[in-house]
């Protein structure tokens, strides 16, 4: 990564003495480092290569907990990139109300996002005080199972097709050493991957009262006691699975070593580039198979006010390059992820992504929980879920914890 | 009296006129970095300020939910196992290699250099290292049970009662080493002269040590002391490269709390809090210690 860098700085100076007038060169940074996601983001370099700019790509390896305080840091102390992804919601949300982030209104009315963009809750989110602040680029949903097809056959049993029945084929995995579900160590995995089991057993409504209205009651109370009920059978299962990164659980059932994984969409890129396919290699459920619905998290790029007119035009053109139909559909396709805008064509999307698409166009979505909680309280949740995963705290004691955390959640 | 007094200030102010221009700029980072920054910290731990800094007091709620947090309660507990064991197994471990060493032994320098080599490794090396050496499934674990014994166990940093030991483990390997060649460079300052004397008394080598040799080193053993004290209080990247604070948060420790809540929680006074607490903290181990050291010193 220091050398990417290094070299990034060197060929920003070589250029600055060379440099034709019309090109600039944006440094964009972001935490897609994983081999999915950096086919994926070499999709997004060439397209704005093609517009006689130049990519200055700004990897930062340690997914978003790591690099997002880099990135804050970098923009607070006036050295700030051309553009960074945050993800979809209120990390940057001070940033822009401190002034530091680049109103993008005028490209966004020029081009008619309001009108492309699809679900409407993607450019709310970038929207500050009617102000447009960021570039949505793809629409990340939580809510998937991926279960391996071979760690299935090895122990005898078939091809789960909701939650109930994964975790009833349990026993059979262990028996065949297999460990029934992949968790990685990273706090935010067993974050997610309660938030996912909210919505499969708990529903849509509960979990807009949870974490949309910050409804304590709610949070302490029946429906949420059977999540964490839930979550006890998933702690069971992730039992052994010593592993830190979400892509390294993913390999695991990628390798037949692991039954499932609960994780976003973007697990997806890794069984495409292991050269597997949907429905043969691997099954997906979205929304655990119980219900069918997904949020529309993602990421988005957001713009720091630079001084330097051409960077800043650069910007413009960046901006306008994400949004461009040919990039949606060359990005998504190799992220795994969907499109933020309905007008284009998936055709060569696979099974799941189609999956997706559906439910998408059925309208049968959430917001994301980092659209709907400030980074704080999604830290606090991480932890009580981190510790609950590894540790033995009874389902009763966490969930009072939980019901702490809303309560006090902004 | 006053005649020559009054000649006698403006003298000593010009005394070394050139190193005390010389040291403005040190004492200017001195103050307004270090207590500037301190102060300011502290100042700000009592607002309610997220990603910026902003001045909207809450008098002692960031403190409240600090002392509330299971997370920081666990990690003050870590840092006190750490601290404790870390102490006094560097003093002893240092003290004896040190000992060992100066029995006039062969090729001293290539074990010196052997012992003090981890040393100059990063705490993020040293880290990867041994949650490589202590990972299940390729480091003493296997290694052992591929010896036969299949029923072997060694798992600390998936087992999250002993976690804290694996880190240990891998700290001791790396500071030993300096503090061995402090307590060398003392344990060669003592006169040979000393040594003679006690065995021409009959005193046995290990009575020569404990009554001694130790007291007399008595500099370099605080020198020691508060090398290890102040690596003890800002232990991080260790746990980050080994654990990252798992399994679960079974490893954290306070600075992790500090930097993880001002940055990725992006709240701020959370974390100036946490970080005020720690110099609190300090502050308990240093002052009194300062207090009888330097106050005694004046007195003598």
């Amino acid at each position: 990564m220091k050398l990417r860098i290094l070299a990034a700085v060197l060929a920003a100076g070589v250029s600055f003495s060379f440099g034709p007038a019309s090109a600039a060169e944006l440094e964009v940074t972001h935490w897609w480092t994983s081999g999915g996601e950096a086919a994926a983001v070499a999709e997004l370099a060439k397209a704005f290569d093609a517009t006689g700019n130049k990519w200055i790509d700004g990897a930062i390896a340690g997914s978003g907990g790591t690099a997002r305080p880099i990135m804050v840091s970098r923009i607070t102390g006036g050295d700030p990139m051309g553009a960074t992804q945050f993800n979809h919601g209120r990390q940057a949300e001070e940033l822009a109300q401190s002034g530091l982030m680049r109103d993008l209104t005028d490209v966004a009315t020029r081009e008619n996002w309001k009108d492309i963009i699809k679900p409407s809750s993607l450019l709310d989110s970038c929207t500050i005080d009617g102000k447009i602040y960021c570039a949505p680029v793809n629409i990340h949903s939580w809510q998937w199972l991926w279960l391996s097809n071979a760690a299935f056959k090895t122990a005898g049993v078939d091809v789960p097709k909701n939650w109930d029945e994964f975790v009833a084929a349990a026993p059979a995995l262990e028996k065949a050493g297999i460990i029934p579900l992949a968790v990685g160590g990273q706090p935010w995995q067993s974050a997610g991957a309660f938030d996912v089991l909210m919505v499969a057993i708990a529903g849509k409504d509960v979990f807009n009262k949870v974490f949309g209205d910050k409804d304590e009651a709610v949070a302490a109370g029946p429906e949420i006691a059977k999540v964490f009920g839930a979550a006890d059978d998933a702690r069971k299962m992730a039992k052994g699975s010593n592993v830190q990164d979400w892509n390294q659980a993913t390999n695991l059932v990628i390798t037949g070593k692991a039954g499932g994984q609960i994780m976003g969409d973007w697990a997806q890129g890794e069984f495409q580039l292991a050269g597997q396919t949907a429905g043969t290699d691997y099954t997906c459920l979205p929304g655990l198979g119980v219900n069918e619905i997904i949020s529309t998290g993602g990421d988005a790029f957001y713009f720091p006010l630079l001084k330097d007119e051409e960077k800043s035009k650069a910007q413009e053109v960046l901006a306008s390059t994400l949004i461009n139909p040919t990039t949606q559909v060359a990005f998504n396709l190799k992220k795994g992820s969907l499109p933020v805008r309905g007008d284009v064509d998936l055709a060569a999307a696979n099974d799941c992504m189609k999956k997706g698409l559906d439910i998408l166009a059925k309208g049968n979505v959430i917001q994301g929980t980092d659209q709907l909680l400030s980074a704080d309280s999604q830290k606090q949740k991480e932890d009580l879920f981190s510790e609950f995963f590894a540790s033995a705290m009874t389902p009763e004691e966490a969930q009072k914890r939980f019901a702490d955390i809303i309560a006090s959640a902004d | 009296m006053t005649g020559q007094a009054n000649a006698g200030r403006p003298n000593q102010l010009l005394r070394n006129l050139n190193s005390k221009i010389a040291s403005i700029p040190m004492i200017l980072t001195a103050v307004v970095i270090f207590l500037g920054g301190t102060l300011w910290t502290v100042f700000y731990s009592f607002t309610n300020s997220k990603l910026l800094p902003r001045l909207n007091f809450v008098g002692l709620d960031q403190y409240e939910r600090l002392w509330d947090a299971p997370r920081w309660v666990i990690s003050i507990q870590n840092l006190a196992v750490y601290g404790f064991f870390s102490l006094i197994f560097s003093l002893v471990i240092g003290f004896v290699l040190a000992a060992m060493m100066d029995q006039k032994i062969r090729f001293e320098n290539a074990f010196r250099t052997i012992f003090l080599y981890p040393f100059a490794l990063s705490f993020i090396v040293t880290g990867l290292v041994w949650q490589w050496i202590l990972n299940p499934e390729f480091g003493v674990q296997s290694v052992v049970r591929s010896l036969g014994w299949t029923s072997f166990s060694f798992d600390p940093l998936y087992t999250p009662s002993i976690v804290i030991y694996g880190i240990l483990i891998a700290a001791l390997w790396q500071g030993t080493g300096l503090v061995m060649c402090l307590m060398l460079a003392g344990l060669r300052g003592i006169d040979e002269d000393i040594w003679k004397a006690a065995r021409v008394d009959g005193i046995p080598m290990w009575r020569t040590y404990v009554q001694i040799i130790i007291p007399m080193m008595r500099p370099v053993f605080i020198t020691t002391l508060v090398i290890i004290a102040s690596g003890i209080v800002r232990v991080y990247d260790l746990v980050v490269a080994q654990t990252s604070g798992g399994p679960g948060i079974a490893s954290e420790v306070p600075a992790k709390y500090v930097y993880d809540y001002m940055f990725q929680a992006q709240n701020l006074g959370q974390g100036f809090a946490a970080s005020t607490m720690m110099l609190i903290t300090v502050a308990i181990i240093i002052v009194p210690w300062a207090y009888l050291e330097f106050g005694g010193r004046k007195r003598g």
